[in-house]
């Protein structure tokens, strides 16, 4: 089996599965300002290896900003500055040293409206390998395989591999999104509301996919609808207008969550 | 704009107090029937059972639709104890008609010459229901909490009062049926109990997150 | 219920006519007989002129017109001919194009993915580029003369050590130059929306994939981006084939005895003889069915290069529709 070995970020190694275990993502402290008005308040927060972890609150709470400096894309938007660090199995990812690329190799990003290239859908999963250097025919198509086999995606789409990506219905699209990013085997997926622009059974089926990845990837997934937080996640956070208003197990913030503000966003008192 | 899934809610919890206030009532008039052998009184509370039944219906059909909307926390818990609650007033509503129906047989025959303390296990069941129920209203875990141990109680009282009747039975044979009557409805008595020290764990619950049934400690 | 109830705030309805229209729709007649009588006023105008041209092109065009040298003198209708021109104007739209698609990709990219867009120097390039597209084309020419030929070509030539002109003089090379100077504005244009057309979320995609901002640019947007580059080539090469002012000092002459061979050889060119005959004729009636022939023969031209720049920018797209 051909195994795409990628350079790691790190000399560390991540500690052993499990939330009990070293965090695989420990952030601290960090606070983020667009100009002057800050977007998150001294967020700190512990996420564990291989545990799909949500992100839950009211729009413009900051959930999406979090999830998307785990990546620094918010490097991409002028006039950001964070404060406080972010580590990845250890190493601060806004050290100096850090090579963004680098980075986005092993955090993979899934976003709300899926964004396929207007490629074959082979040469959509193939995308990330050929840009870090795969090329190799038959090692391609493995991984290629590989990856739309544990999306979810293969038996539906084998027979079509070098046809437009854009002729699936959109929730296909939204799984090889899904194969797409993990075709170069990243260690953790930021999932930002997969699933709310499908329809219900196609929801259902990125659910269990997610449940399915978990095995191998660390998820990390921002979502405005309380019932898929409580359907496939281990972990909650519930954020509020910036700031981390909870954290624990996904079982015990809905049925009997600690801050008031909590009980009254997840009975739906407000937002 | 209204909050239909909260008005909903608050509909069950409104006709769950109503299904209290009518189980409570059937005890109270049970016991009463018993106590001052009352024939009409008994035959009533017999025919009012009807309505605590439908209530148990209707009360776990709203459950079951409120449950549809995927409520959470304290909703979910107020839900999932609603159903549990309205099992128990059932109960307790089919036990007062039992208590009528002994009221109702013993008061065609020549009462039982014997001291009972009967009264004081009643006015312990009857309160350990109406403190029960109180709880809920009021949200009072504390409360709710102490009605428990007195359970126990109400369990010692219905052992003395049996074995003064299966002591009374041994010397006067001819009041074997009237005795049975008697132990039954202490029985009764001492479920009644029970149910109401079920209550008061789901209410608990329902306040507290904490399961504290079977001699659970979170 | 049979009838629908009239609704409270709109005009009632006669009983029995629901849905129907309630009179004829004045407004909506007018104005589509309005655009309807529009259209067909600019086709017909554009049916007169081609008719004019046609009818007074036809009897000169031949197939000795279109691939005869012609002699000095342009006038003898029997040996007259204007390949030499047909591949002057091709060759210079042809250099041109070469000069002004890549120099206009890479503004366009740099203005939209690059430059930051609060940035005053980013203001500037862009008031550079429209007010480039507002200047008369004789300015060019006269810049192409003055900065490419007496500028450029004369240092060119001192630092090669020619002995005579052979850069510092009117030629090919300089009259590309001055006409890609003069589409540039153009395929900017055309370059910069088709890539603000392409959605924001494939690039955030390819960037969180691990690409670099300059991989995602030529491995996702330029190809994406590629019809409306070619549109914009498109538009470059009509304007340019019919352009005469900027080659009038940079290129252009008025004779040349045999078909421009290197970038730096002058070239005839079909715009500038319909110019020559129309205004160095001894008899117009006699000239008149040559005149027009050259224009019908540019016309011709410029429709070609049209509907091949058309064609590869059709296969293009299709080729991105069938697969990636």
């Amino acid at each position: 089996m051909a195994d795409i070995s990628l350079p790691k970020i790190t000399a560390t190694a991540t500690a052993a599965a499990g939330p009990s275990a070293r965090p695989l993502i420990q952030i601290e402290s960090v606070s983020l300002y667009y100009g002057a008005s800050q977007a998150l308040k001294t967020i700190s927060l512990p996420l564990a290896e291989k545990v799909v972890t949500a992100f839950i609150g009211p729009s413009g709470c900051g959930k999406s900003t979090l999830l998307r400096c785990l990546n620094r894309m918010n490097d991409l938007i002028d006039n950001v500055r964070i404060e406080g660090s972010i580590r990845i199995g250890g190493h601060d990812i806004y050290d100096r040293d850090v090579d963004v690329i680098e980075l986005r190799k092993r955090v993979g990003m899934v976003f709300q409206k899926s964004n396929p290239f207007p490629k074959s859908i082979y040469e959509n999963v193939a995308y990330g390998l050929r840009l870090h250097g795969l090329r190799n025919p038959a090692a391609l198509d493995e991984a290629v395989e590989k990856s739309l086999q544990q999306s979810a995606l293969w038996e539906e789409v084998k027979d079509r591999l070098h046809s437009s990506a854009l002729g699936l219905s959109g929730g296909q699209q939204q799984r090889l999104c899904i194969a797409r990013a993990i075709a170069i085997r990243p260690e953790i997926i930021l999932m930002d509301e997969p699933a709310s622009a499908l329809d219900p059974i196609a929801t259902a089926r990125i659910e269990e996919l997610i449940l399915d990845l978990k095995k191998d990837f660390t998820i990390v997934i921002v979502t405005h609808n309380m019932q898929q937080a409580a359907r496939i996640s281990d972990q909650t956070a519930f954020f509020y207008i910036g700031e981390l208003v909870e954290f624990g197990p996904t079982g015990r913030i809905f049925t009997n969550p600690t801050q008031k503000r909590t009980e009254d966003y997840v009975t739906g008192r407000f937002g | 704009m209204e909050n239909y899934f909260e008005a909903g809610i608050e509909n069950l919890r409104q006709q769950l107090l109503l299904m209290a206030s009518h189980a409570e009532t059937a005890v109270n008039e049970s016991v009463e029937a018993l106590t001052q052998r009352n024939y009409d009184l008994a035959v009533r509370v017999k025919s009012d059972d009807d309505v605590i039944d439908r209530f148990e219906i209707e009360i776990d059909e709203l459950a079951i639709q409120l449950l549809t909307k995927a409520p959470l926390a304290s909703n979910l818990r107020l839900v999932t104890v609603a159903m549990k609650i309205s099992q128990n007033l059932e109960r307790i509503g089919d036990e007062a008609t039992k208590i009528a129906k002994r009221a109702r047989d013993l008061s065609q025959e020549p009462a039982l010459k014997i001291n009972l303390d009967l009264p004081r296990m009643a006015f312990l069941a009857l309160s350990m229901v109406k403190d029960a129920l109180d709880s809920f209203v009021q949200r009072d875990s504390a409360a709710a909490r102490a009605i428990i141990p007195r359970d126990k109680e109400v369990d010692a009282l219905n052992r003395h009062i049996q074995e003064q009747i299966t002591q009374h039975m041994m010397t006067n044979t001819d009041a074997i049926v009237r005795c049975l009557q008697w132990i039954v409805a202490a029985k009764s008595l001492e479920r009644i109990a029970d149910h109401a020290k079920n209550i008061a764990e789901e209410v608990v619950y329902l306040c507290d997150a904490q399961d504290i049934r079977h001699g659970q400690k979170n | 219920m049979n009838t629908l109830t009239p609704s409270q705030y709109l005009p009632e309805t006669p009983p029995g006519r629901h849905f129907r229209a309630e009179k004829f729709d004045v407004g909506s007649f007018f104005f589509s007989g309005l655009t309807g009588l529009a259209t067909l006023f600019i086709l017909a105008i554009l049916g007169v002129i081609l008719t004019n041209i046609i009818l007074n092109g036809w009897s000169a065009l031949s197939w000795h017109f279109v691939s005869t040298i012609p002699k000095k003198d342009f006038f003898d209708a029997a040996t007259t001919g204007v390949l030499p021109m047909i591949v002057g104007t091709t060759i210079r739209v042809f250099v041109m194009t070469i000069f002004v698609i890549p120099v206009g990709v890479i503004t366009a990219i740099y203005l939209t993915e690059y430059a930051p867009n609060t940035s005053i120097i980013t203001r500037v390039i862009r008031a550079a580029v429209n007010n480039l597209a507002g200047v008369p084309s004789i300015v060019f020419g006269l810049f192409g003369l003055g900065f490419f030929i007496h500028f450029i070509g004369k240092n060119l030539d001192t630092l090669l050590h020619h002995p005579s002109a052979v850069w510092g003089q009117p030629a090919l090379i300089w009259a590309a130059l001055t006409l890609a100077i003069m589409t540039l504005p153009v395929v900017i244009v055309a370059t910069e929306e088709s890539l603000k057309a392409i959605p924001p979320g494939l690039r955030e995609a390819s960037l969180a994939l691990g690409a670099t901002k300059l991989e995602t640019i030529l491995r996702i947007v330029l190809p994406q981006a590629l019809p409306g580059i070619l549109t914009g080539g498109i538009l470059a090469v009509s304007r340019a084939a019919g352009e005469v002012a900027p080659i009038l000092f940079t290129g252009v002459a008025y004779y040349m005895a045999s078909l421009p061979s290197r970038l730096s050889d002058q070239f005839m060119d079909l715009g500038y003889h319909v110019f020559v005959l129309s205004t160095q004729s001894p008899n117009i009636d006699q000239t008149r069915p040559l005149l027009y022939a050259t224009v019908l023969v540019l016309l011709i031209l410029t429709l070609a290069l049209n509907i091949v720049a058309i064609l590869i920018r059709a296969r293009v797209r299709k080729k991105m529709r069938a697969l990636g």
